[in-house]
């Protein structure tokens, strides 16, 4: 899950019991409407439907070995995106709040760049980059990478739409982070490196775990961009490709077995990143 | 903001190697892949251009784009803004469920998010049959689409406005109350301006991402050219066509909505600090 926010200790004026605001019955109603048709409805309908097909149809329709495979790489391309936007994610904040340079703020605008362009144009403008012929996939080629069309591509694409959950998770975290402990550290002796590493660095841990469990989230998931840079091989197949696929062969039993495995990988990732950002929230205090 | 004026340790040479770096990152994965868009549109030049957009195609999956997010947008912000009073002010039991039901399309690819309706809703779908036989079509046509892309895009308004609602608390309300306002007159005189930023920063970001989507869409749209394609669907039909230039027209349409999504976004952002 995104990081949930943590709900106010300063109960004092919004007590349960004595909150003299009106219009909860009716927000809350709505709420509960709206959610229940968009989201709960439609996901007991899944589970409906997925019951009524056999198991063991359903078993191997999600672990045929395409789907497999799809899953493999889904994973390992998300993945090597989201640890890529850890480290250029984490970089790009730390530029962007400690020092002062020409095109900073050029830069500070463009980070959102790839939450607003649709992801369509993204994979197809990353593609046209990437490719043989491009401008940037040109120089590639010389020396043997090439970036669209091939699983690089896809990590490419998976990069650039989960850049800006990095920078943004980190951004905030590191503007309040006090630069008295770093004096503290320096003055007790420390290095630069040695106060990177083991004062700023596990401070920051946890935030960064938040970025990168975001932005594998939404790696894991993206299909827009990956259809236009995938160039459509067998080595490219990421697992929402592999729904649309069965969907298209009016194979619904086999569409929902992948969805449901998809759903079920991307909870369970998310799952052990906040054990992780608990067990590394730990080291926080110094 | 303001780490700028802190006094930096970091030795020189470090500091310029890494803007080094992230410049060079930020031309590669951000500038590059902007301007491209807009040089490949332009790369057969301004008539091929202009023939591309007048195409009836590309004129219909403007419309669609338009419409779907016309009616998408409003309604996420409804929802925004009764999901966020409801959360905000108040505790009850089953408010942590109700927040990881709004997370959810996070975690959810927008292709599963599209067969979910599917399945609901389709030919072959649960509630498919009873549909055909009252005429009414939602997958492959305006409702589905809709549908689809309210899934995607409803976390966020009401995630923007939340955590500026619990901020804020209630006393402001609970003052204009006792001063003899009704609940509608305490909305919109007070709860309504002091979020106003935030409002329009979560409307900008959902409509940035209800015309934009993609795989949500494309799964419940069945690309049906001059009537249920969008913009982006309009991009992938002319990419597997044989004009290079041509998705690139139609991109740099959507191109200059995130640039303008972007300026909306910087100035918000500025405006929401000057207030603070």
């Amino acid at each position: 899950m995104p990081s949930g926010y943590s709900p106010p200790t300063t109960t004092d004026s919004i007590g349960r019991r004595f909150n003299p605001l009106p219009g909860l019955r009716i927000t809350l109603g709505f709420t509960v409407f709206y959610l229940s048709v968009l989201v709960l409805i439609p996901i007991a309908v899944l589970v409906v439907r997925a019951a009524a097909v056999p198991p063991g149809k359903l078993l191997s329709a999600a672990f045929d070995q395409q789907a497999r495979a799809a899953y493999a790489f889904s994973l390992w391309s998300s993945l090597a995106a989201a640890a890529t936007n850890m480290v250029f994610g984490s970089l790009m904040a730390w530029v962007l709040v400690r020092y002062t340079f020409p095109g900073r703020r050029l830069l500070e605008g463009l980070i959102d760049f790839p939450f607003a362009l649709p992801t369509a144009v993204a994979g197809l403008t990353l593609a046209n980059l990437f490719s043989d012929h491009g401008w940037v996939g040109r120089y590639l080629a010389h020396v043997g990478i090439h970036g669209a069309y091939t699983p690089l591509g896809v990590i490419i694409a998976l990069t650039f739409v989960g850049l800006p959950f990095s920078v943004r998770t980190l951004q905030p975290v590191l503007e309040e982070f006090d630069p008295l402990v770093e004096e503290a550290a320096a003055s007790l002796g420390a290095g630069r490196m040695r106060t990177f590493l083991s004062v700023i660095a596990p401070t920051l841990m946890p935030t960064a775990l938040t970025g990168f469990g975001l932005a594998f989230a939404r790696a894991l998931g993206e299909y827009g961009s990956i259809v236009f840079i995938s160039g459509n091989l067998p080595s490219t197949q990421i697992a929402p490709m592999i729904i649309v696929i069965r969907l298209d062969e009016y194979d619904y039993a086999g569409a929902m077995a992948v969805a449901i495995t998809l759903m079920a990988i991307s909870f369970a990732v998310l799952y052990i990143l906040n054990r992780l950002q608990g067990w590394s929230a730990k080291f926080q205090r110094i | 903001m303001n780490g700028s004026s802190q006094p930096t340790k970091d030795p020189p040479a470090i500091k310029w190697l890494l803007i080094g770096i992230v410049g060079l990152f930020s031309v590669v994965f951000l500038l590059l892949p902007l301007i491209n868009v807009f040089v490949q549109a332009f790369s057969l030049g301004w008539a091929h251009y202009g023939a591309v957009l007048a195409e009836r195609d590309t004129k219909s999956a403007i419309r669609m784009t338009l419409l779907v997010a016309a009616i998408s947008v409003p309604l996420n912000v409804i929802f925004g803004l009764a999901g966020a009073w409801a959360i905000a002010k108040f505790r009850f039991h089953g408010r942590t469920i109700l927040l990881t039901l709004i997370d959810l399309p996070f975690a959810i690819s927008p292709v599963v998010a599209g067969l979910l309706f599917v399945l609901a809703f389709g030919a072959h779908g649960m509630f498919g049959a009873w549909l055909e036989a009252h005429h009414v079509k939602i997958i492959f046509a305006l409702p589905g689409m809709t549908l689809a892309t309210i899934f995607v895009t409803f976390p966020f308004v009401v995630r923007e406005l939340i955590p500026i609602m619990e901020t804020q608390g209630t006393a402001q309300e609970e003052a204009a109350l006792i001063l003899g306002a009704n609940g509608w007159q305490t909305f919109w005189r007070v709860t309504l301006p002091s979020v106003k930023w935030g409002l329009l920063y979560g409307i900008i970001l959902c409509n940035a991402r209800a015309m934009g989507e993609f795989g949500a869409v494309s799964v419940v749209s069945g690309h049906i050219a001059g009537q249920t394609d969008t913009l982006p669907l309009r991009v992938e039909k002319l990419y597997n066509e044989f004009d290079p230039a041509a998705p690139f027209a139609v991109a740099s349409l959507l191109g200059l909505l995130a640039l303008l999504t972007l300026v909306i976004k910087s100035f918000l952002e500025w405006k929401s600090a000057g207030e603070r």
